[in-house]
């Protein structure tokens, strides 16, 4: 069967964002950029299936601007046969590229969708949900263990009190949490053998998909900073700040 | 404006974390009305009704309700929002997994994990790991939202009165089934509603070396959690991870053991009112954020820490 996996390029997550001082967004001019890690859960996981000989071919896609193509061909040395990119130089938001996806769906009509539960960026968390309902598909988000078989497909989710096991009709949308897998690194032949596969690029006219955001940014602020703190010289005065200066315990 | 408040419950009782859902509602402003959906969770719908503010509840009782997957109540919210202008869930697991959903059937964008409200169509959220707080203003007629229960103090449990009114709808869309659940069982508080939480990090050594952290809390009737590391390590199970892709806490008091202080971590914690940490890095990260800092081995310093508290 078919795996598409959706890849997002983002800041590195090592980055320590700075804020723009006209508080227009985020600085992203000369920062590291990579694949958001979740995606790299995807990816892996894609790969696996395929190893297993559940998956014949894995398609990697990415909306965003040109340089998404890095992305892209970093999943492809990773296992992905072939890759497309939506090209766009919107600020694509989930709903947007949830269409767009879904667009891309509809051609390839893959059997399981593979995400990132979010992207380290907007932390959203939402595209893979989005995904799922547009196409009409159930959905295994928050994954840390996939099973395929029979025409299902049957997920181990996190929840916050524990772990849940659903079992979804094929086709179907799996969101990746971190436990899933631990993923591979590209080796230096593979990334290379990457160059020569083939990576379509498209536009969200072709899609006949519109990307034009429904929630604006207003502005955008760093946190409150916290007030420095003091280094104590023992367990007895830190139990006696607590108690008298801090008043918690 | 009228708002619909999604209750997080576990079918027998109202999770508290929908008190602070039903605040951010209260600062849109307009009717309030609950959701309660599940099965046989006519107790959980009582408690909804007496929460101070609330004007109506919707009790959809029913099989398809059971686990709260996403395909059935994504489908339900939907059709219920058609009569309000709002419709706000908790950011936990249950509400991150339906609500897009339901943004998604009903051609809507979703605010995820809002921390604020400043009017109508304008939210605050963070951004990038909480080292960034964006405005955003929403143009849609009808806003699917998510809401941060550690950034609104939650609304009073008793003093409403509102009637209950059930739905027959049932919406089974058959394409997914729950097969089971392994929940981690815990005396402690919840970690998102604790006044006091203790975690440890990679530095515990192992999952044995936890029980000094659970003596210290229970002796404050403190919950546990932990990092990412401690997590992968096996150490502890994954319900109990603090951070970006865990679980987001603001106690009073948050004690960070053996925990240097990663980017993903800080996101889940530095909201919290006094930070303390005690590792033996001084150079670790975590002593950026901590209010009180103890540079010390865990191993001494929590065990004299418990025996002078």
């Amino acid at each position: 069967m078919k795996v598409l996996v959706p890849i997002k390029r983002v800041i590195d997550y090592n980055v320590k964002v700075r804020v723009k001082a006209d508080n227009s967004g985020v600085d992203l001019a000369n920062v590291k950029m990579a694949m958001n890690p979740f995606c790299e859960i995807a990816v892996e996981e894609a790969v696996r299936l395929k190893e297993k000989g559940v998956v014949t071919e894995i398609v990697a896609v990415s909306i965003g601007p040109k340089t998404a193509q890095e992305q892209l061909r970093t999943a492809m040395a990773l296992g992905a046969d072939r890759s497309i990119l939506v090209e766009t130089d919107e600020d694509v938001q989930p709903l947007g590229i949830a269409k767009a996806l879904k667009a891309i769906v509809d051609e390839e009509k893959p059997e399981l969708v593979i995400l990132g539960k979010q992207a380290i960026d907007g932390d959203n968390n939402q595209t893979g949900q989005m995904l799922a309902a547009l196409t009409g598909m159930p959905q295994g988000t928050f994954a840390s263990e996939v099973n395929v078989a029979d025409g299902k497909v049957k997920v181990t989710r996190e929840i916050d009190g524990g772990l849940q096991t659903v079992e979804l009709t094929l086709p179907a949308v799996v969101t990746t949490d971190l436990r899933l897998n631990e993923p591979r690194y590209a080796s230096l032949p593979n990334i290379m053998k990457a160059k020569k596969k083939p990576l379509d690029t498209k536009t969200a006219a072709d899609l006949g998909v519109d990307l034009t955001p429904r929630v604006t940014t207003v502005s955008v602020e760093a946190p409150a900073e916290r007030q420095a703190g003091i280094i104590v010289g023992s367990v007895d005065e830190l139990v006696e700040k607590l108690k008298n200066e801090a008043k918690v315990i | 404006m009228s708002v619909l408040v999604y209750a997080e419950h576990d079918n027998a009782a109202l999770n508290k974390v929908t008190l602070s859902v039903v605040a951010a509602a209260k600062a849109i402003g307009g009717d309030i009305t609950v959701l309660v959906a599940g099965k046989g969770c006519g107790a959980v719908a009582e408690e909804a009704a007496k929460i101070d503010g609330v004007s109506k509840v919707l009790c959809a009782d029913n099989d398809a309700y059971e686990h709260q997957l996403a395909e059935n109540v994504g489908d339900l919210v939907a059709e219920v929002a058609a009569d309000y202008t709002h419709v706000l869930a908790a950011a936990t697991t249950t509400g991150k997994n339906f609500a897009p959903r339901t943004a998604a059937l009903l051609d809507v964008a979703q605010i995820s994990e809002i921390s604020d409200v400043v009017d109508a169509d304008t939210f605050k959220r963070p951004i990038y790991a909480g080292n960034a707080i964006a405005t955003v203003k929403s143009s849609d007629a009808k806003k699917v939202i998510t809401v941060r229960g550690t950034s609104f103090d939650g609304v009073a449990a008793e003093g409403g009165s509102a009637a209950v009114e059930s739905l027959d709808a049932a919406k089974n869309a058959g394409t997914s089934a729950f097969v089971g659940e392994e929940l981690a069982k815990s005396d402690r508080p919840e970690l998102t509603s604790a006044e006091i939480v203790i975690s440890g990090g990679r530095g515990m050594g192992n999952g044995e070396n936890f029980e000094i952290l659970y003596k210290l809390a229970d002796k404050l009737g403190a919950g546990v959690g932990a990092s990412r590391a401690a997590v992968d390590a096996g150490f502890v199970p994954n319900d109990m991870q603090v951070g970006q892709t865990g679980k987001i806490v603001a106690p009073n008091l948050y004690v960070a053991v053996g925990i240097s202080g990663a980017i993903q971590h800080l996101a889940g914690m530095k909201d919290s009112k006094v930070i303390v940490a005690i590792n033996k890095d001084e150079e670790a990260p975590i002593f950026q954020v901590a209010d009180y800092g103890l540079v010390a081995d865990l191993f001494e310093a929590v065990p004299e820490l418990d025996g002078k508290l």
